[in-house]
């Protein structure tokens, strides 16, 4: 065998068709001006690390919020310039020699991510809650990560008055992460997506000021799960690239209906082997099933969420599910149409077991944080049940209510931040009871929240909940829509159970205080509470918005 | 484009909640007045609605139309019918006595809170339901109905859990972890009856595309739209489950008595006399109108859970040693006489059922709050704390009385009207159902004269000495009531005018004639 064949072997199973011997390298082409949200944001990440190594300390914090904001909001800018460029509908193409997709979907979900980051941000950046420590106003975060709970150099750290700045370029490295895993038209850019956006989260959820080894301990928890999930994506990535020869999304595809004219010949002992795919799709959707928190993934939920700093919960817990149901929706309607009928009867499992899994466990949970996180799996089960559904009818739904979800979860835990007593924020339930006869504002605000996620009427819950239990009905799943009903009907009872606790009860003795916040978490709550009327009472406009996204570009 | 007035009648309530809502904490009064001035103004807006309805025009009248959610196929669409228009007119008119009635229910016990304004809460939260009751009367598009059907429950949720009847026998700990039971009670079987009514929403919009009821009416009366026989049944059940919630009728009905009992009496007034006519009301218009063939499949069922709900409601009405919930368990007893008068499907028991729904507002609001202004003077809501009032306060006696006579359907007062049609019309179809409830009245009338006889007869108790009789306030909720009992149980034309036709239209869906007579029959 000669040395070129030896090559063109090689290049060709690398997917790469027009090189021939003795080319030289050539250099990808990059659509920057497509690419430019995300660039922006990692960009605005790495200024941010060079400025917590330039910047003198006292300076950081300004410096940090404001580039983390401009960089934001300059992203969210470039996402409407490309939907305005048509790059949503008709202009819809794949970026960067395959790798990333710049369509409706991924638009939508870019610009829901920003802004729901950009709300988290600002409760990242709130300052007023926690009483000032040694003449230093201070946030959620340790002042020093790295000093052990407890010890002198804590201590030391707390009494200079250090504070965590490295949040804000963690959070914009996440944040670039989430942009580009909904977009990932290859499984490759896909993993690295997920490794970008989850080893900051990682992190971010160490760094609590208070209750640190919890924090800790969530953290470790996170990360370990998050590892054994994604080995199980990595294992289901190679298994599928053994059966198709290729890692694109279209070219699986192309496998997967048999369209694919030329067989690789060094992968013909494999390639197109459904053991391979179905295991290997299988174990791919357990990565992704694992991000969103769906049962029997979910075991992480709760704990993380209930020790990290409450505004990262807030960040996660919305940002994540938007980005991670974002990919396991181009996975599943670009990659494996071909086997909708064989994973039906699996996802229809999987959601049943989330809905009734959330909604069930949530009823005994003490801690308001906890119950949040379970609430949070329940809502996982609802959008699976619009994911199922299989229409570009269903992909809507699921943008919409992935926009509802996040922005009333962010609003949520930043309520959270607020109730605090001499510990730090009052997470158990029984320290919120008469909550609403000593700060009536906060607590109907909160029950705001509470309806829109029991999906009430006339709150953005109930239309999110609406438009995919419509489209399951459509798509044929009229029995998960039966289940979604019941399900709900079992969540309403732990929300109202808090509506009770905050109206009805007598308020303790020593009860927690509401903290007055600054205008920053102020704007979060406010951004919250507009979104879930305004999306409750008149959705047409976003709806519309969600319907012209609803098509994936192959 | 004419004047929105359906529109206007439901949303000046609306305004009127959310003024309410900000007056300022110090300016208590100045927040019951603006209410009662809302609600007298709805009044009058009711009454023009009323007034420019002509009961042999069209269907629908007055309708207006708009866009909404273009997406979910939703439209704004209003129209009224004669038993709309009768609801609406009840619903308006019952507000203010509730309001005034409930003058005092929501004073704070201590002042001390610049911030918490409960009283302006409780009748903001009282004109919230007003509107959206009366938004769900005129709702022509079936989303927008279930929207409101649900939304409604979250006012009178903290109506319920907020305001408490102060009269409670235990501690204020025991007295508040009952009345948050009754609150959640009353929530959770509300809800899981919506969310069982939003499968069936979404099941009918997939079935026949389209949210408009006339659309959907429409294209079943002219073939357009088949509905497999299983289809129907299912989405039917789904419907009929939440309104029988609602309604309430046995054996979903246990959320009632708690709600009612724990409930300050004003808004026990709202919940059996207002909110609960929704249901009934729901069951005439979506459930026959939509489903007719199921409606008559299910027919002997509801038939009997109907007399089960009229003679166990009744039983333990006479069982009751708590005023409230004595009254409570009566109105099970007579929301039976109104489902079984829907079900029967005879024109009679029908146009019998919704004067029925109207009377039962009028008798229920009379008892209820009369038994109110007693119990708030004593302090008790137990029967036995009682016994003659009739010497000491002989206007409320009385008044009590008329009540209760219109409570057990005295011919003369407004309520027998709708009884013997509701019997009548049940007979003829169904005859055996018509003896059983029969039973009904015998009992209702041992609950009423042996409650009354308990509490207004006999000896003076002790703390019952010093009882001040009605005052002018109390009066001028009583009164009225009664004039109107009285002049419907003679007059009862105005509303049987504009009733008749929309039940000639519920009658032609179902597609059912009256039966003729036998002798008639047998020429």
């Amino acid at each position: 065998m000669s040395a070129t064949a030896v090559h063109s072997l090689w290049t060709t199973a690398g997917g790469v068709t027009s090189a021939a011997p003795g080319d030289k390298f050539t250099a990808p082409t990059i659509e920057y001006a497509q690419l430019a949200p995300v660039l922006i944001v990692v960009g605005a990440a790495v200024l941010g690390i060079l400025v917590e190594a330039f910047v003198p300390r006292r300076a950081r914090y300004t410096t940090q919020v404001l580039l983390t904001v401009v960089a934001i909001a300059a992203a969210f800018a470039a996402v409407v310039g490309l939907a305005a460029d048509g790059y949503a509908g008709e202009n819809a193409n794949i970026a960067a020699m395959g790798a990333v997709a710049v369509d409706g979907p991924a638009l939508f979900l870019q610009g829901t991510i920003l802004l729901v980051s950009m709300v988290s941000v600002f409760t990242f950046a709130e300052r007023r809650l926690d009483p000032a420590s040694h003449g230093n106003r201070v946030d959620s975060f340790a002042a020093q990560a790295g000093s052990v709970p407890g010890s002198d150099g804590e201590k030391a750290a707390v009494k200079a008055g250090f504070t965590t700045t490295e949040v804000f370029p963690l959070a914009l490295f996440s944040v670039a992460g989430m942009l580009v895993f909904p977009a990932a038209n290859d499984l490759l850019t896909l993993f690295v997506a997920l490794e970008v956006f989850s080893l900051p989260l990682y992190l971010l959820c160490a760094v609590a000021r208070r209750k640190r080894l919890m924090s800790q301990e969530a953290a470790v928890k996170y990360f370990l799960l998050g590892a054994f999930s994604s080995a199980f994506l990595l294992f289901g990535i190679a298994l599928l690239y053994g059966y198709a020869g290729t890692v694109s999304y279209a070219g699986i595809a192309h496998v997967v209906d048999g369209t694919v004219q030329q067989i690789d010949p060094a992968l013909a002992g494999t390639m197109g082997n459904d053991a391979l795919l179905l295991i290997g799709g299988a174990m791919l959707l357990m990565g992704l099933l694992f991000k969103v928190g769906a049962v029997p993934f979910h075991m992480w939920t709760p704990d993380v969420y209930q020790g990290a700093p409450t505004p990262v919960t807030g960040f996660m817990a919305a940002a994540t599910k938007v980005a991670a149901f974002g990919a396991l929706l181009r996975l599943l309607y670009v990659v494996l149409p071909g086997l909708t009928w064989d994973l039906r009867p699996v996802m229809w499992g999987v959601a049943i077991v989330t809905m009734l899994g959330g909604a069930i466990v949530a009823i005994t949970q003490t801690d308001i944080k906890r119950l949040l996180a379970y609430s949070s799996i329940a809502h996982a089960g609802f959008i699976l049940a619009g994911v199922i559904a299989a229409s570009p009818e269903g992909v809507s739904s699921v943008l919409f209510y992935l926009g509802v979800y996040s922005f009333v979860t962010v609003g949520a835990f930043a309520v959270v931040t607020l109730v605090r007593d001499a510990d730090g924020e009052a997470t158990h339930l029984s320290k919120w009871a008469g909550l609403g006869r000593r700060s009536p504002l906060t607590a109907a605000v909160f029950a705001v929240f509470l309806l829109s996620f029991a999906g009430i009427p006339l709150t953005s819950g109930f239309s999110g909940k609406f438009a995919v239990f419509k489209a399951a009905a459509d798509g044929g799943a009229g029995g998960l829509v039966v289940v979604g009903v019941v399900s709900s009907a079992i969540a309403a009872f732990f929300y109202v159970r808090v509506i009770v606790l905050m109206f009805f009860s007598e308020p303790k003795a020593d009860g927690p205080t509401v903290a007055v916040p600054s205008p920053l978490t102020m704007t979060t709550i406010a951004v919250g509470v507009a979104v879930t009327l305004v999306l409750g009472l008149a959705p047409q406009y976003f709806l519309d918005l969600a319907g012209q996204a609803g098509v994936f570009v192959r | 484009m004419s004047f929105p007035l359906l529109t206007a009648t439901a949303a000046l309530p609306a305004i009127g909640a959310i003024a309410t809502a900000a007056v300022p904490a110090a300016r208590r009064t100045a927040a019951k007045w603006l209410a009662l001035g809302v609600s007298l103004a709805t009044l009058v807006l009711a009454g023009v609605v009323f007034a420019r309805f002509e009961p042999g025009g069209d269907r629908y009248q007055l309708t207006e139309s708009h866009a909404w959610i273009a997406d979910f196929g939703v439209r704004y669409e209003l129209g009224v019918d004669g038993i709309g228009v009768a609801l609406l007119a009840l619903t308006a008119l019952l507000i203010p006595f509730v309001i005034l009635a409930g003058w005092h229910d929501a004073d704070p016990l201590e002042t001390n809170s610049s911030r918490w304004r409960p009283t302006q809460g409780f009748f903001a939260l009282i004109l919230m339901v007003e509107a959206m009751v009366i938004l769900s009367f005129v709702a022509t598009d079936v989303f927008l109905f279930y929207i409101l059907f649900e939304a409604m429950l979250i006012p009178m949720y903290f109506l319920i859990g907020g305001f408490g009847d102060r009269a409670h026998a235990g501690s204020d700990e025991n007295a508040a972890a009952q009345r948050s039971y009754a609150a959640v009670k009353f929530l959770l079987y509300n809800l899981a009856g919506g969310l069982i009514m939003l499968a069936a929403v979404i099941g009918l919009y997939v079935v026949a595309g389209s949210f408009s009821l006339s659309e959907i009416a429409e294209a079943r009366a002219n073939g357009s739209l088949e509905m497999a026989t299983s289809t129907e049944r299912w989405l039917f059940l789904g419907f009929f489950f939440a309104f029988a919630v609602k309604a309430p009728l046995w054996p979903l009905h246990t959320w009632l008595p708690n709600a009612m009992g724990e409930a300050t009496t004003p808004v026990a007034v709202l919940i059996t006399a207002v909110v609960d006519k929704v249901g009934t009301f729901a069951m005439l218009r979506f459930c026959l109108q939509l489903f007719p063939e199921a409606s008559k499949w299910a027919t002997p069922v509801i038939i009997v859970l109907a007399l089960i709900s009229i003679v166990y409601g009744a039983l333990l009405a006479v069982g009751q040693r708590d005023i409230k919930r004595l009254i409570a368990y009566a109105s099970i007893s007579h929301f039976g006489f109104i489902v079984l008068g829907i079900f029967a499907m005879t024109s009679q028991g029908q146009s019998g059922a919704t004067l029925y729904m109207v009377n039962h507002g009028l008798s229920t609001a009379a008892l209820m709050l009369v038994a109110g202004f007693l119990i708030t003077r004593r302090g008790s809501r137990l029967i036995a704390d009682y016994g003659g009032v009739q010497k000491v306060a002989p206007v409320l006696a009385g008044t009590f009385l008329i009540g209760g006579l219109a409570t057990l359907s005295l011919p003369g007062l407004a309520p027998f009207v709708s009884e013997f049609l509701v019997l009548v019309g049940v007979f003829s179809a169904y005859p055996v159902a018509g003896i059983i409830a029969t039973v009904g009245i015998v009992l209702a009338a041992l609950y009423v004269l042996v409650l009354y006889q308990r509490t207004m007869t006999g000896p003076v108790r002790e703390g019952i000495g010093g009882m001040p009789d009605l005052k002018v306030r109390e009066l001028a909720v009583a009164l009225p009531l009664i004039a109107l009992l009285i002049f419907l149980g003679v007059f009862p034309k105005p509303v049987t005018d504009v009733v008749n036709p929309a039940v000639q239209h519920t009658m032609h869906d179902v597609q059912k004639k009256d039966p003729q007579p036998e002798v008639e029959a047998a020429k």
